[in-house]
């Protein structure tokens, strides 16, 4: 039986090529808008080719830094008049430093939406550095950085990408810096970095809401369509990443802490993989589906372990991470771990069961509608649609696409990424007593 | 904005119904009125307990099947606990609400708490527990609660104390259920793209036939009146130090309590339904603070209860900074409150800023159908649309006067959490 999206009404409400309008700028951004009268408010969201691959290790933080010192004051704002205008008529504007790209999202009244652009394109393309603010803002991070050391989930995922990829892959290092290479940055490494990356060339902006899309375009036009910079570089190669090919184990000690956090995975597909959808499926299966999939099923419900236990399947532009992720109490360690790996092994040795497949295909396509609640979740499904490259009927031709996925394919796609004698484990919490493996 | 109709069925379930056709989806919340405002010592955590275990089956939705079949249909759905309730709702495309409507109904009484379920999930709530105790503010705010609240259960952590996890039973969380769940002290409200008409008679069908319960007695244990600053230290591993300081603050539906919101608004930063949309940077306390380079974050809080709950505000330490330090500037910021009053411009952008969170928080069905909730459980439902009218009708002499009123050191809890030495923690860089 096939799952389809459920009635006509519900189909014509997915966005498609007919209801978003899409415009090249001569400079190099593209602009996306979808109408919404119903809203008051107005989103953009959107990014450009500017993110952590880019920097060299020694300056491992340089875009977050970076990117958190654009709305500390500009050429024509200092910090306080960029945040009165922002704050004083409710609206919110937040540009972040990621892997591959630096994002930004922001919302305001639709009437309000040419304040917004002139905000957003005023960090963008004037940002001054201020030294005090700049100062502020290293301190502020350089205490963020050293609460996050207590953190035993993000610990535990530091560690993982340090096994999973070698040191030099961008992804062995966590975008946000670490406390000594923060604590050296130099203004001119921040303003370098502005001028070497920050460009229009291949920035999206999507609009959706309260807003004319005639005139949505003509706006982010206004403020953005004059922005040149000869020299954007263009965004690098990844080097390559081998499959893990043993187990590696580590145990990231930080005491007095109630729970251990357990991280256990390989690299995964991107985004553009061949298998990449066969793979989301397999992890639905895995770690999603119902209360957090089959691991969820065996590790919190039938063993009563974790309060978390579940899978998920990064798919970015490189070979993000698949991983598993509970939260134990640290005695139990163990025989969570014995728990994921009997469902990793089903996974890999039995074909997914027709009811199961046709469960997960249920479920992958019926929960579209519930993207379309807010504003938000339009503008995020047409950013991924171009970002990726995946046309703008993609979500119209999305439930042909997950109903011809067969089980032999999810096995396949878990053949090609896990083995259950090759993957990383790492669990961050008390020190463990005896053997976790 | 489309409007509410309120009904009430035969047996006192309060049913709210609002259309909003945006995208073809519906949200069913129901709402009881029991949180952990109604647990006695002994039995702390109980209400989050019970709803843990309204996931774990009927005879209608054995244990397991409820997950596949709201996930096959692509719904999305949830439980929480709170002070004064526990709500459960399903948000679903708009032509699969019925089973949102079937599982509510049913578990509304006819959940089984099985033995062996009911010991699984120990230690799955444990766990809950324990994941949280990893975060040093939690063992902050579980130690100002215990001091502001001696006698009034809000003393307790919703989860609920350690001892009290590890030696409930099942026939207590049983009893608990029965007393709580009926649909006379169930509010449910829907909000989506339906007809109302054709909604009420679906919801009557499944709902009118649940008999009423008597309703239960309530758990009263009215906190005496505050006098002298209490303070609380917790040391612990860490590697940052926060400041909290926790005044005794009136119920929602006090007078006063909009006038503190408003004040909160301004001192820091937006708050109430869709705040938490804008930014506050441009608050006073974080001009004293942040900008200050005293606290790396600082921020405001109240709540909507139905008892007098507290008006809190926290505080990150820069690194070098003293908890004295903190606390010092904070004073200042609350006697500047107390001697002069705020000026029109900042009462203005708090009023602007609340008309945009509320327009924000009018988009989403599921966030909408939360607050109408909520609102009824508090007041009525009104409340939620009456949000950005009543702060609208705060002057600079309303804030004024509750500053003086409320903001007292008499009145307060003061928290310090203490980093102790955490060896061993990998911080170093690579």
């Amino acid at each position: 039986m096939a799952a389809q999206l459920s009635s006509s009404s519900i189909l014509s409400a997915i966005p498609g090529p007919d209801d978003i309008i899409r415009r090249e700028l001569p400079n190099g951004i593209t602009v996306l808008v979808r109408e919404n009268f119903t809203a008051q408010s107005v989103v953009i969201t959107g990014s450009l080719v500017a993110g952590a691959v880019f920097e060299s290790p020694e300056k491992q933080g340089l875009v977050g830094f970076a990117t958190s010192s654009l709305m500390r004051g500009t050429k024509n704002r200092d910090f306080t008049r960029i945040h009165e205008e922002l704050e004083g008529v409710g609206a919110n504007l937040r540009i972040g430093g990621g892997m591959h790209e630096v994002s930004f999202g922001g919302k305001s009244l639709g009437e309000d939406l040419p304040l917004l652009l002139d905000i957003l394109s005023d960090a963008l393309r004037n940002p001054s550095f201020p030294e005090a603010q700049v100062e502020r803002l290293r301190g502020e991070i350089m205490t963020g950085l050293k609460i996050r050391l207590q953190n035993t989930r993000y610990m535990a995922s530091r560690q993982f990408a340090r096994m999973i990829y070698p040191p030099e892959h961008p992804y062995h290092r966590f975008a946000d810096g670490e406390f000594e290479r923060i604590k050296n940055m130099t203004i001119d490494d921040l303003r370098g970095f502005h001028e070497r990356q920050f460009g229009p060339q291949d920035m999206i902006v999507v609009v959706v809401g309260n807003v004319k899309a005639d005139d949505a375009v003509a706006q982010v036009g206004h403020y953005l369509g004059d922005w040149v910079n000869p020299h954007q570089q263009a965004h690098p190669e990844l080097p390559p990443v081998e499959s893990p090919s043993e187990v590696s184990y580590a145990n990231v000690v930080i005491p007095g802490k109630s729970q251990s956090d357990i991280v256990l995975g390989v690299p995964g597909p991107s985004r553009y993989a061949d298998d990449f959808q066969a793979a989301r499926m397999a992890n639905n299966v895995l770690g999603v589906f119902g209360m957090m999939g089959r691991l969820g099923k065996n590790v919190r419900e039938e063993k009563g372990l974790a309060y978390y236990s579940y899978s998920q399947l990064e798919g970015g532009p490189g070979p993000g991470a698949w991983r598993v992720i509970a939260g134990v109490d640290p005695s139990s360690v163990k025989l969570a771990v014995e728990g994921i790996k009997v469902e990793l092994d089903r996974m890999l040795n039995e074909p997914v069961s027709e009811d199961d497949l046709n469960d997960n295909k249920m479920n992958l396509i019926g929960s579209l509608p519930l993207q379309l609640e807010s504003n938000e979740g339009v503008a995020g499904s047409i950013y991924n649609m171009e970002y990726y490259g995946l046309g703008l009927d993609y979500l119209r031709r999305y439930a042909n696409m997950i109903n011809g996925l067969q089980a032999s394919q999810l096995q396949e796609a878990m053949h090609r990424y896990w083995s259950t004698n090759a993957f990383a484990l790492a669990v961050a919490g008390p020190e463990l007593e005896g053997p976790v493996l | 904005m489309a409007s509410v109709t309120r009904h009430e069925l035969s047996n006192g379930m309060v049913i709210l119904l609002k259309e909003v056709h945006s995208a073809p989806v519906i949200s069913w919340w129901v709402m009881y009125r029991v949180g952990s405002r109604n647990e006695p010592t002994g039995r702390t955590g109980i209400s989050h307990w019970v709803e843990h275990m309204m996931f774990k089956g009927t005879d209608q939705f054995p244990a397991g099947s409820l997950d596949r079949l709201v996930d096959r249909l692509g719904g999305s759905w949830n439980a929480h606990t709170y002070l004064d309730h526990t709500a459960y709702y399903e948000t679903m495309p708009a032509d699969q609400i019925d089973l949102a409507l079937r599982i509510e109904a049913d578990r509304m009484v006819n959940a089984h708490f099985d033995p062996e379920e009911t010991e699984s999930e120990r230690t799955v709530i444990i766990s809950e527990r324990q994941g949280s105790e990893n975060s040093p503010t939690f063992w902050l705010d579980e130690e100002i609660h215990a001091a502001a609240f001696r006698v009034h259960p809000y003393h307790h952590q919703i989860i609920g104390d350690m001892t009290d996890l590890k030696t409930m039973t099942r026939d207590d969380l049983y009893a608990h259920y029965h007393q709580y769940y009926m649909p006379n002290n169930a509010i449910g409200v829907m909000v989506g793209a339906f007809d109302t008409d054709e909604m009420l008679t679906k919801i009557r069908a499944l709902y009118e036939s649940i008999p009423a319960g008597p309703l239960p007695r309530e758990f009263q244990r009215e906190e005496p009146e505050q006098r002298g600053e209490r303070r609380v230290m917790v040391e612990r591993e860490g590697n940052a130090s926060y400041v909290t300081l926790a005044y005794r603050a009136p119920a929602a539906s006090h007078e006063d309590w909009f006038k503190l919101a408003a004040l909160d608004s301004i001192l820091g930063g937006p708050s109430g339904p869709g705040g938490g949309n804008i930014g506050s940077k441009t608050s006073r306390l974080y001009k004293a603070l942040v900008e200050k380079e005293l606290a790396v974050s600082v921020s405001g809080g109240i709540s909507m209860t139905i008892d007098p709950y507290l008006y809190t505000i926290d505080a990150t330490l820069r690194d070098g900074r003293t908890h004295q330090e903190i606390e010092t500037a904070l004073d200042a910021e609350i006697s500047r409150l107390h001697n002069e009053l705020v000026s029109q411009a900042e009462l203005e952008k708090a009023k602007k800023q609340a008309r945009a969170a509320f327009a924000y928080s009018n988009e989403g069905v599921t966030g909408q159908a939360f607050w109408l909730a909520y609102s009824e459980h508090i007041e009525s439902y009104q409340l939620f649309g009456d949000y950005p009218e009543r702060l609208q009708a705060v002057t600079a002499e309303d804030i004024q006067q509750v500053a003086r009123k409320y903001l007292q050191p008499s009145r307060r809890t003061v928290g310090w959490f203490i980093p102790i030495e955490s060896n061993g923690a990998e911080g170093e860089d690579e």
